[in-house]
This record gives structure tokens, C-alpha cells and sequence, in this order.
């Protein structure tokens, strides 16, 4: 049985992207309700209740994260939406944006209203350009219908939102690098405290969402937040955009009940319709590149042996030894020919071509990793060089400003711990193994 | 340091970057740097020169340094020459799973050219470039604004041939898309 879909509920309808088709369907009732009906606190409340919690990765509680925004006198406040949407094997947001611009407009109207923000910011990727362009369509429709602007629905409330866009830099879409580049800067990440709800944009409060995020208030506020928080399992609540991609027979973006199987979800028909040309399953990366990866036993089986669930709890079990994380719902497969040292050295080579270069053990260890995957592929590794790749990574986690140098790590980490066999494969035996020196040549690829 | 070039905005995108600055507050116009580097880079043959960057600096009224850190910082701002069609093939992650490798060499190949290079008639560079976020969609390419998703070698072809027959330059700040 299908599940209950409330962010791409109409997202096959011929025209959504317009507001005229969007307004047939629904859209903008949960701005009226939320200016006509409902205080600012009320809605903090609802979105409390509703248990949503960050959809961009960390997966912080949403209402805790607007109830922590500062309300001095006189200071203007900030709603500004993370659309810097860069973790490898993450494209919910574009598609999210690309297919129902409003859903995330109205979103941010809402949410403006509740935190009391007279200016919000998307800032976009900047490869996602043509997004922006649609974002900005959708935007100039809204201000002709007076849903922005000032005094928007006779409310009394004034809101304006403009779309930013960035220039390629996956370090933006950690939030104070994404607030120092919205200020017309470089992308490195400030130092918290003090945090974006006490000093961001322009060092006033502001609160930084992701696309997701910012579009699921709208049904919160439609449905309430205790209707939300009934969907899903546990701590884990609402819907969730996976984006799946890798070796499945159907790639894509599913909208999921938090709680579904794993295993349902990379097998049945009405998701991934299981692993490519009848190839199996090795192993998963279930929430972006940054997340621990799993070997296939342990993503469809808890080691307690329980069914895995896709959700911030299931796939947490076992913490790092056993167990991975949601993440951003980046979720890639790999078949049983993928070359997990190989895949590693991809990751590592775009952490390290990512680091903004503001901590040491981040901006070297990042190119020390990439360059001892390197020479391991290149069958020149030892089984020193698989120690000494854990003694890095092992220094990098938790020793940066921001999460960047736990990101570039804790695929190393995971990547040892449940696949070292392969990695010594390849220091006895790497110079026999297939493909080794056009991989030696790709490593070399100059950029501009 | 700049060139001999006289570097100025035609109206209409003067017009544009106005408009972009007044989205921020009384004294925060800095924020409209990147937009404003994106419409120079569109405007001057797509890649910054210093002359650009300087020109850039002046209309923000802020220090020169204060634009080449910026330019520098960010992968879509291409300090040198490049030709009019950048394409940028994804490399990361499911892309590579899925081909890319294959894609660059197969463009290599053709152009005669590497990776970071650009072709002698000045018409294509080759980039390899970070997950573009189309991983469902993999391989894939971007040029100027536009996807290019799903890719096969054949796709590649057509779209080659095409684009040098067309001999225009693409931009990030236009859909510019060339039909498969």
C-alpha cells in the first residue's frame, strides 16, 4: 500500500509549478489559516508538536531550533532556506523545488510570519540556476497576487523573499559558511557560539532551514501538528524525500512514511524495484556520502537482527560499529561488482577538493586521505598505510569547526571497519586488480 | 593590476545587478558579490579577468582583494580563459558508479583534449566537477545553465556536434538548452 504523501501529493499535476494550478490544489490555504487564524506562537507550537526535525542532515527538532531565535527590540530578524543542496547523492530539493516552486514559497511565508521575519533569503546553489530561474517565476507570481509584499492577505504582515544564488562550494551548506557566503564572502564556517538564533545573517538572529524543512511546515500548519507527528515511527515523524540513486532499477525522489523497511524499500516495485541487471546488493551509503557506510547485511538487518527501518532511529542502531544515519536521505546503493576501496577514494577526493582550508587536520588530512587511497588502489599500499588511513580520519573527526572533517572521516572509518578485508586485497594483490591504472590517470585530471 | 580592457556593463545588466543590490539592507550590499561576479562572468566572455574583478570591485565600491578572494573560493568562477562551451562533467559518487569515468574519456577523446583543457578552435573546455546533485539522473553534464542527464556515449555525441554547429557561447545565467 501506497504511503501518505504530503509534499509531492500533487506533484504529477499538469501545471503545479504555476501558482494558478497550485492555488486549485490547495496551496496558500495554510498561509491564510496561519495569518487569519493562528498567532506566531501557535504556530512555533504546532511545529513543536509535530516533531519534524531538520531535513538537511542533522536532523535537529525544527520547533526547538525557532524557539531558540532571538527577539531583541529593534533588530530585524532572518528566515534564510538552506537550498545549497550539495551532499553527494542528495537531489530531493531541486526536484522538491524544480516541480512545485510554491510549496516551498508559501513555506517560507508562513514561517517568516512565525518567527517574525520582515526578509527571508533562499540561497541556491549555484549549479542550480535554472532552479533559481523557477524559484524566482514563482516568486514574482506571489508578489502579483499579493501574497508578497506588504500587508499580505490584509494580514497586516510584510514579507519580502529573494532567491541567492551561490558559485560551487559544498562547505555552504553547513550555515554559517552558508551565511558568511549570503554576506558576499568566502565560505568558511564561523566559529559557535555564538549561534545563528542569537548573531547570523549580518549578525542579527536568524534562523537557517532546509528546502524540506521549510515545505513540511505548510502541512503542518493545514493538518496540525499532531496529525503530522501521527505519521511515521517514534521520534521519527512525518514523511521523508529520499533520494535514491546507485545501482537500483528506479532511481529517484520518494516522498516515505518514516518507518518503512529498508528492505521494502530497495526491493518492492513501488520504490527502488531492487538492485540493476539482477546484480546483488553489497552495500548502501543510506543518507548522503557523509554518513557511515554499511555492507548489505547490516543496512537490511540490525545486528540485533531486526528489520532496519528508514528512519533517524533504525538506522542509527548499533551507533557507528553497526549501525549508519539518515542523514539527508541520500540514499546509494552499490551491486556486488562496486570496488568499495575505489568508491572510497571518490568520496575522499571530493572532501578534499571541498575543505574550505580553515583547520588543519581538515584541509590535510582531507588530501593525506585521498593520496593513501591512492596509492593503496595504485597496488602500491602496505597494511601500514590501512593503519595509518584510520589514524587520520580518527584525528580529523571531531577536532574542526564545523562538520565537514567529521563528514570526510566517518566514510573512512566505516569503509575499514566493515570492509578492511578488501582493503588488504588490494595492497597483496592491487596490481592485478582490473582497471587500476586508468583509475591512476583519472586522479591526475587537471582542473581549470 | 588591470588589463588594457575597458570593462562596463551594458545597461541592461547594470539595470540587473541594481536591482539584485537593493535586496539587502542599507549598507549590505557586499551580499550582491557573487550574483554580480555571476552576471560579469555572463557579460566578459565567461571567466573573470582581473580588469573584470577590479570593474566588479568598483561598482560594489569595495577593495579588489575583497572580490579575487571570493572569485578564487568558488568552483563556478573560472579565472582563465575558457571556451564557449564549459562542460562539466560530474565526477562524484553516483556518477562515477554509474559511467562517468567513461563520459570524460570518451570527451577526451573526441575533443583532443584533458580534462582542464580547452580546444584549440576555442569552442569547448572540459571540466570534471563535484556532485551537480543529479544523481538519480546519472551520468550527467552541465553546460552553462542547462542538465544534461542520463547520459550515453551516443547522448554525448549528438549533443557535441550540435553545440559546435550552434558555435554559441552558454552561460550559468541563461537556459540556453540544446534539444537531444
Amino acid at each position: 500500500m501506497a504511503g501518505k504523501k504530503l509534499l509531492l501529493e500533487n506533484d504529477h499535476i499538469e501545471g503545479i509549478r504555476s501558482l494558478r494550478v497550485y492555488r486549485q490544489h490547495g496551496g496558500y490555504q495554510s498561509l491564510e489559516k496561519a495569518l487569519k487564524q493562528m498567532t506566531p506562537e501557535q504556530i512555533v507550537e504546532e511545529v513543536k508538536t509535530s516533531g519534524l526535525r531538520g531535513r538537511g542532515g542533522a536532523g535537529f527538532p525544527t520547533g526547538m531550533k525557532w524557539s531558540f531565535l532571538a527577539k531583541p527590540e529593534g533588530v530585524a530578524r532572518y528566515l534564510v532556506c538552506n537550498a545549497d543542496e550539495s551532499e553527494p547523492g542528495t537531489f530531493k530539493d531541486r526536484y522538491l523545488m524544480q516541480r512545485i516552486p510554491h510549496l516551498l514559497i508559501e513555506g517560507m511565508i508562513a514561517s517568516s510570519f512565525a518567527l517574525g521575519a520582515r526578509t527571508s533569503y533562499i540561497y541556491i546553489r549555484g549549479e542550480y540556476f535554472y532552479v533559481a530561474r523557477i524559484l524566482e517565476q514563482a516568486i514574482a507570481e506571489a508578489y502579483e497576487a499579493g501574497l508578497l509584499g506588504k500587508n499580505i492577505l490584509n494580514s497586516g504582515f510584510d514579507h519580502d523573499c529573494y532567491v541567492q544564488v551561490g558559485a560551487g562550494a559544498y562547505i555552504c551548506g553547513e550555515e554559517t559558511a552558508l551565511l558568511e557566503s549570503l554576506e558576499g564572502k568566502r565560505g568558511n564556517p564561523r566559529i559557535k557560539p555564538p549561534f545563528p538564533a542569537v548573531a547570523g545573517l549580518y549578525g542579527c538572529p536568524t534562523v537557517v532551514n532546509n528546502v524540506e524543512t521549510i515545505a513540511a511546515v505548510v502541512p503542518i500548519i493545514r493538518d496540525g501538528g499532531a496529525a503530522y507527528a501521527s505519521i511515521g515511527v517514534g521520534k521519527s515523524t512525518g514523511t521523508k524525500l529520499i533520494s535514491a540513486s546507485g545501482h537500483l532499477n528506479k532511481p529517484g525522489v520518494y516522498e516515505i512514511e518514516l518507518g518503512v523497511p529498508v528492505e521494502e524499500f530497495i526491493y518492492s516495485d513501488e520504490y527502488c524495484g531492487g538492485i540493476r541487471n539482477g546484480k546483488k546488493l553489497k552495500a548502501v551509503v543510506a543518507g548522503g556520502s557523509s554518513v557511515p557506510i554499511l555492507p548489505a547485511d547490516l543496512i537490511l538487518k540490525t545486528a540485533n537482527g531486526e528489520p532496519r527501518l528508514m528512519s533517524y532511529e533504525s538506522l542509527a542502531d548499533g551507533g557507528f560499529a553497526t549501525g549508519t544515519m539518515l542523514g539527508s536521505g541520500g540514499f546509494i546503493a552499490m551491486d556486488e561488482d562496486t570496488s568499495i576501496v575505489k568508491n572510497l577514494w571518490n568520496f575522499s577526493r571530493f572532501y578534499h577538493h571541498e575543505s574550505c582550508g580553515q583547520c588543519s587536520p581538515c584541509r590535510e588530512g582531507t588530501g593525506w586521505m585521498e593520496k593513501i587511497l591512492h596509492k593503496i588502489l595504485d597496488g602500491n599500499g602496505t597494511l601500514a598505510d590501512v593503519d595509518l588511513l584510520w589514524d587520520i580520519q580518527s584525528k580529523i573527526e571531531g577536532k574542526t569547526i564545523c562538520p565537514l572533517g567529521d563528514a570526510a572521516a566517518w566514510p573512512v572509518a566505516s569503509a575499514i571497519r566493515h570492509f578492511r578485508k578488501e582493503f588488504e586485497e588490494y595492497v597483496k594483490n592491487g596490481k592485478n586488480i582490473r582497471d587500476v591504472k586508468h583509475y591512476y590517470r583519472l586522479n591526475n585530471l587537471v582542473e581549470v | 593590476m588591470s588589463d588594457q580592457k575597458v570593462y562596463r556593463f551594458s545597461d541592461e545588466t547594470m539595470a540587473t545587478a541594481e536591482r539584485i543590490m537593493r535586496r539587502y539592507p542599507e549598507g549590505k550590499q557586499k551580499s550582491a558579490l557573487i550574483p554580480i561576479l555571476h552576471l560579469a562572468q555572463a557579460e566578459f566572455e565567461g571567466w573573470l579577468s582581473p580588469g573584470a574583478m577590479d570593474y566588479v570591485a568598483s561598482i560594489l565600491n569595495i577593495k579588489p582583494i575583497e572580490v579575487y578572494e571570493v572569485a578564487s573560493f568558488y568552483s563556478m568562477f573560472n579565472l582563465k580563459q575558457v571556451g564557449k562551451c564549459v562542460i562539466e562533467v560530474c565526477r562524484t559518487s553516483s556518477c562515477w558508479l554509474l559511467g562517468a569515468e567513461d563520459v570524460v574519456r570518451h570527451i577526451e577523446k573526441k575533443l583532443h583534449i584533458k580534462a582542464g583543457e580547452t580546444t584549440k578552435d576555442g569552442m569547448f573546455t572540459l571540466k570534471t566537477v563535484e556532485c551537480l546533485g543529479s544523481c538519480g539522473t546519472a551520468p550527467m553534464l552541465q553546460c552553462g545553465g542547462d542538465f544534461y542527464e542520463n547520459l550515453t556515449l551516443e547522448k554525448v555525441d549528438a549533443l557535441l556536434d550540435k553545440m559546435k554547429e550552434q558555435g554559441r557561447r552558454r552561460v550559468y545565467t541563461k537556459d540556453d538548452m540544446v534539444e537531444l
